[in-house]
């Protein structure tokens, strides 16, 4: 007979090794591409001899960056994801300020209208939008990368929240001291719903870094890829094969800065995607 | 108080300030989301392969689309592996969030760097991670096919190029790189739970086992809609790394619904079925986001 003290521990043992062994297995993927992107390229893979080589080089990653223009690419990334995050900063406030702050006419028409783009998401919509850019002209730039997020509904919709929760006592007093309406926005709704707006904003930069299939339609050429357009070119390169080093040094470098960035900020990034569930 | 301040209160700027204020935001939306529906809708109608010249201009021909598509194979075959991958991926997601979640809520040293392990894969790119999966996959010394053999596998070693285990491998990423953010969800739910409710079963005397599924699981019932509902929508416009992984091969075995999509429009030009498919695709989503709002709506009330 097992006392129920004794039991508990066995179950908290249990569980932590399950946490453990599971953890690790996720984790696999990432460790070994860092670790196999500083081994030795000239020391084959093979059975049982999947990790670490002799000793650690960077010789990969030199390598990666001169078959591909990986500078560029990180160029167009940011320049995609700069040009969103400016862009929805703007519209997503406005716009969440409007539907919080006033009432006006087909107000409800125009809220429901916006909230189509929750509906019907953009992934499914790459062939119409795709002739749009192609008659804008824009084939073939960043800008068409970035254009159809420059408005964002899940935003509005947040900032939205945000605003309706400004105690209104605070929005009548900046009434009173005759704020304008802009006033009324940067000083009295804004300071409150910055928490809202930062989370948004992080969810918006992971999402757009980590974007593919739209990029893909809309790019042809170095000048406006960003790095997961590049990443998949590069392993498609016939001098790459199935050289894993190189691929993974790449692949890392793919992931790098956005990652880093996470380590840093892992609490608010966790809340970002708490909050954009809907995205 | 407040019945004297509402007369003045929503008169900040002119009257057609509000809608200034929403033009951009519901240009995007005309323009990108209203708009390229009603157009698919209209292109499904006619016949156009840009790869060919006598069809390069639109010709009208009715409801053929939609015909071709009910009796093509390839569509069929499409079709039928996306309900595998949606009702194989989407469930799977959901239990294992639910199983991560329920493990790193404990008060343990060094929870926090399990929670980290299950979640990062959200913040990778698709297709960087299933570059990595690509060499994990790899015959022999690959690891898992190594990790397979440890547990006594001895089956195919060449997933992504075997017809019947394709579909299974883009699976496996896919719930790989989703569950860990499905588990923030559920880990918000459980933070938030009434204690009450498990001091008054801990009185009772009810086992841990019976606490969870007659307590936390009921009382997360809308956690899971709608961590199934993201779930499903994920499964429907998340392909990217069958681009790196399969390219929807071998012979079709491992393509879905918008990987096809992009086929038919890209590969072999057809933008007439392409926009069939699209406006398919778009009944579908709003079926998915529709039937999610009346169950959260029944729950709610």
């Amino acid at each position: 007979m097992l006392t129920a003290k004794l039991r508990k521990r066995i179950t908290r043992v249990f569980l932590n090794l399950l946490t453990a062994v599971l953890a690790l297995g996720w984790a696999t993927i990432i460790i070994w591409g860092v670790v196999v992107s500083f081994r030795p390229e000239n020391e084959p893979l093979g059975r049982g001899d999947v990790w670490f080589g002799h000793h650690l080089t960077v010789a990969n990653y030199l390598k990666a960056w001169s078959l591909a223009p990986f500078g560029i690419y990180y160029r167009n990334t940011l320049l995609i994801v700069g040009m969103i995050l400016i862009a929805q900063v703007i519209t997503v406030v406005l716009a969440g300020f409007a539907f919080a702050h006033y009432r006006f006419r087909g107000q409800k028409w125009l809220f429901f209208f916006i909230l189509l783009q929750l509906m019907i998401p953009a992934a499914a919509l790459l062939v119409p939008n795709f002739s749009t850019i192609r008659k804008l002209g824009l084939f073939d730039t960043t800008l068409a990368v970035a254009l159809p997020y420059f408005g964002s509904a899940f935003g509005t919709f947040l900032m939205r929240q945000a605003f309706l929760e400004v105690p209104r006592d605070l929005v009548d007093a900046g009434i009173l001291d005759g704020c304008s309406w802009w006033q009324l926005l940067w000083r009295i709704y804004l300071p409150p719903s910055l928490p809202t707006l930062v989370a948004f904003a992080l969810s918006s930069i992971s999402w757009h870094w980590n974007e593919f299939l739209w990029p893909l339609v809309v790019t042809l050429s170095e000048r406006s890829r960003p790095l997961t357009i590049g990443l998949v070119r590069f392993t498609q390169l016939g001098e790459i094969g199935a050289r894993w080093p190189l691929l993974a040094a790449a692949t890392i470098t793919v992931i790098a800065p956005l990652f880093l960035l996470f380590l840093v900020f892992q609490k608010q990034f966790v809340r970002s995607f708490l909050h954009s569930g809907l995205k | 108080m407040s019945a004297t301040t509402r007369g003045f209160t929503r008169r900040q700027g002119p009257p057609w300030l509000p809608y200034l204020l929403t033009l951009p935001t519901a240009l995007v939306v005309l323009v990108f989301t209203a708009w390229p529906t009603v157009q698919a809708l209209y292109m499904s109608f006619f016949r156009q392969y840009l790869n060919i010249a006598k069809f390069r201009t639109p010709t009208f021909i009715g409801l053929k689309n939609y015909q071709t598509l009910a009796t093509s194979p390839d569509f069929h075959q499409v079709l039928r592996n996306t309900a595998i991958y949606v009702l194989g991926t989407v469930p799977m997601s959901v239990v294992l969030a639910f199983l991560f979640a329920l493990l790193v809520n404990r008060a343990v040293k060094g929870i926090g760097l399990a929670r980290l392990g299950f979640f990062y894969p959200t913040i990778l790119p698709m297709v960087s991670a299933a570059t990595i999966w690509l060499f994990f996959f790899t015959p022999d010394y690959g690891l898992f096919n190594t990790a397979l053999q440890a547990i006594g596998y001895h089956g195919p070693q060449n997933w992504l190029s075997n017809p019947h285990l394709a579909l299974l491998a883009v699976m496996i990423v896919a719930v790989w790189k989703n569950a860990g953010y499905l588990m923030i969800f559920y880990l918000a739910g459980l933070q938030n739970l009434p204690t009450d409710v498990f001091e008054a079963a801990d009185i009772d005397g009810a086992s841990a086992w019976t606490k969870l599924w007659k307590i936390t699981f009921p009382l997360l019932r809308r956690t899971t809609l709608f961590v199934s509902t993201i779930a499903i929508i994920d499964a429907f416009q998340v392909v990217d790394h069958i681009f790196v992984l399969t390219q929807g091969g071998p012979s079709g075995a491992s393509n879905v619904f918008l990987y096809y999509l992009w086929q038919v429009r890209f590969e072999e030009q057809n933008v007439g079925l392409a926009s069939a498919l699209t406006v398919v695709l778009i009944l579908i989503m709003l079926a998915i986001t529709v039937t999610n709002f009346v169950y959260s709506e029944r729950e709610g009330a």
